[in-house]
């Protein structure tokens, strides 16, 4: 992808003047149309987690009438839920820093060198972003309980390397190689060593790239549900999975299931908040 | 490894693909090449055609076990014909 | 760049290999080494040659459930890829209007997938959710956990929420980099609209939509956790997607075997997809340097 430029604007370049308030209108319309789609179902839970249940369930209202944060309350309390997401957090972090501890210095290589089979084991990578986590959940299930990890954190987060590793790969490498060489050339005949210069110079250089692979490695861990569902009973029991369950019981929750959905967005809807500048350009990549 | 459920054939099977690739590495390392253009105007090294060669080979079987059903081994023929097409002209 | 000719860089590359060696190739050995065998629990096996691929490709289940997946894949891909780009079009170029939209249609993009799944359950449900409730009011019958029809609606309209905003990011990335020039020698020609759409944005959008297609066509073809959450397959087995049952067989039956013989065909299929996306994609970034 070339650089985006935002001075094109096709808008501005189009004849009459009338004929481009009609245009600009036309936009409008369809970006709120297509917004509103957007966003309605989320509104839809966000009111839902902040009724009671006899209103959910007895009367239709548009927005909450009898306004109650006891859905919330009910989900920070109870420990079946709590541990949900203080299990899922525990697994996501461990997943995010291993998956970046050993996705940089690869990308590294990836972007700065030839070497023997550097195509083909970046293509195998991919593959693995590409496979289907249902071929992988019966493996995965014989091999945790065979080496004693089942039900473990550190299961989770080593199975979701699975696709996380070769996404952080992935997109570090577009961004690491948006670094110019000389700056490593410089920095190794100033006697930098290659650890030294790795920590100090590049890392920061890339601070962005960092961030954006982060994010994403945080949100594919924290959004998926087979393998962490799969791997997991008890003690490291995700809230993706508890979430599913209550949807088996006969008598649904419905007021602490929309809270409970409405906080697995928080933190998703808080990042994309911090890297809002980044986003157009992390999918410009197309490397998402 | 218990678990894994090794039996010989698959063992071989998997003995045969590592040795492929240890063939095509020492290959790639003691005679260098340029990758060229084919008929699917793509351009492809030696790494390439095998990875071809062996995805479709895959299919290859699949297709002769769902279509046939019978004398498997002779999908192997039909391999053989498809990786020297794809050597020649991929 | 040119990059430099270095082998050592194999030793950076090496605890990638090993992490994802441990978590990929270990396990498809595994599923390889039982889809050959029969097993009656307790790790005993015993060697069945091919008969579970021969079985599976001769299974009905499996060819609908395929049947399913092709039909699901094409659906949301002729919906999405030209909603996309008629939404990429219809974007702010610049300014705070542009960002407001893009972050607000990244929204979707970052909702967790089982989430996804609650939110168009609990918004399509007749009793209690906006979009059910309306359209029984309006006296439109709809209930997607008994009608097949409505069953499908929900998933495809839900996929459709979920993903076309990425589709419309990727043209919009690719609209953005159409230099002022070509609009205005459009406008020297007085080109009318759809001329400068056929002949001027959709050639330059080609590469990012490729890569759209081909994302979508990979992620809606293993997708698993959206359509499980709202229907779990049902009614029936109508919306039994690949994936979905694949894990009915692998962990809700404990059939071995057939799930590893299934898994097998499937990854397959994963792989050549992929291979051709890889290609597509180096190929272009050649092109454009």
């Amino acid at each position: 992808m070339s650089d985006a430029t935002t001075n094109a604007m096709p808008g501005s370049l189009t004849a009459s003047s009338p004929k481009k308030r009609l245009k600009v209108k036309g936009s409008v319309i369809v970006m709120t149309l297509y917004l509103l789609f957007l966003l309605l179902p989320i509104y839809w839970l966000l009111t839902m987690s902040l009724k009671t249940n006899t209103e959910i369930l007895n009367e239709f209202t548009l927005w909450p009438h009898d306004f109650t944060l006891a859905n919330y309350a009910t989900i920070l309390t109870d420990p079946s839920w709590y541990t949900g997401y203080i299990n899922s957090i525990i697994y996501v972090t461990m997943n995010t820093a291993i998956s970046l501890a050993v996705a940089l210095p690869a990308a590294y290589a990836f972007s700065r060198y030839r070497f023997m089979g550097d195509n083909h084991l970046f293509f195998w990578l991919l593959t693995n972003r590409m496979a289907p986590p249902a071929v992988f959940a019966l493996p995965f299930f014989q091999l945790y309980s065979s080496v004693g990890l089942f039900d473990t954190h550190i299961a989770v987060a080593l199975a979701h390397c699975l696709f996380n590793v070769p996404l952080a790969v992935w997109i570090l490498e577009g961004f690491m190689r948006g670094v110019p060489k000389e700056i490593d050339e410089t920095a190794y005949i100033d006697g930098y060593s290659f650890g030294r210069f790795f920590v100090k110079i590049f890392t920061p250089l890339i601070a962005s790239g960092i961030g954006v692979a982060a994010f994403f490695c945080f949100m594919f861990s924290w959004v998926e549900l087979l393998l962490s569902r799969t791997l997991t009973t008890v003690d490291a029991k995700p809230i993706s999975a508890i979430m599913t369950r209550t949807q088996g019981a006969a008598g649904i929750d419905w007021g602490v299931l929309a809270a409970a959905g409405v906080l697995t967005i928080v933190p998703g809807a808080l990042v994309i908040y911090f890297v809002r500048n980044y986003i157009a350009k992390g999918f410009a990549l197309g490397r998402v | 490894m218990e678990w894994m459920a090794w039996t010989w054939p698959t063992a071989i099977f998997f003995i045969i693909i590592a040795s492929t690739l240890t063939v095509f590495t020492v290959l790639a390392i003691k005679f260098p090449e340029a990758p060229r253009m084919g008929v699917l105007r793509i351009e492809t090294t030696r790494g390439d055609r095998l990875f071809i060669t062996l995805l479709g080979s895959a299919f290859i079987n699949l297709a002769w076990l769902g279509v046939i059903g019978a004398n498997q081994p002779f999908a192997l023929i039909v391999c053989l014909l498809y990786a020297a097409a794809v050597f020649r002209w991929v | 760049m040119d990059k430099t000719l270095n082998h050592k860089a194999w030793f950076l590359v090496l605890p990638v290999i090993v992490l994802v060696a441990f978590s990929a190739v270990i396990p498809l050995m595994t599923v390889v080494n039982y889809s050959v065998q029969d097993t009656f629990g307790n790790n005993q096996f015993f060697w069945v040659g091919l008969e579970w691929f021969e079985e599976m490709l001769h299974s009905e289940r499996m060819w609908d459930a395929l049947g399913r997946q092709l039909l699901f894949s094409a659906i949301i891909l002729t919906i999405q890829i030209p909603l996309g780009i008629f939404v990429a079009l219809n974007m702010p170029k610049s300014g705070f209007w542009s960002s407001f939209c893009l972050v607000m249609m990244s929204l979707p993009l970052l909702i967790p997938w089982n989430v996804v799944g609650t939110i168009w359950q609990i918004f399509g449900r007749v009793d209690i959710g906006l979009l059910g409730y309306t359209l029984d009011a309006l006296g439109i019958s709809y209930n997607y956990t008994q009608d097949i029809f409505a069953a499908w609606v929900t998933i495809i309209v839900m996929d459709v929420w979920h993903w076309t905003s990425l589709v419309a990011l990727l043209a919009f990335a690719g609209l953005k980099s159409i230099p002022d020039a070509y609009y205005q020698a459009a406008k020297i020609d007085q080109a009318s609209r759809w001329a400068i759409f056929r002949y001027i944005e959709l050639p330059k959008m080609m590469g990012v939509l490729m890569i759209a297609i081909l994302l979508r066509f990979m992620d809606s073809f293993m997708i698993y956790t959206e359509p499980f959450v709202v229907t779990g397959g049902g009614p029936g087995n109508a919306t039994t997607l690949l994936s979905i049952d694949l894990v009915k067989m692998a962990l809700g039956q404990f059939d071995l075997g057939p799930a590893a013989a299934f898994s097998i065909m499937y990854y397959l299929v994963i792989l050549i997809i992929s291979w051709v996306f890889y290609t597509v994609m180096t190929n272009l970034e050649k092109k454009e340097g």
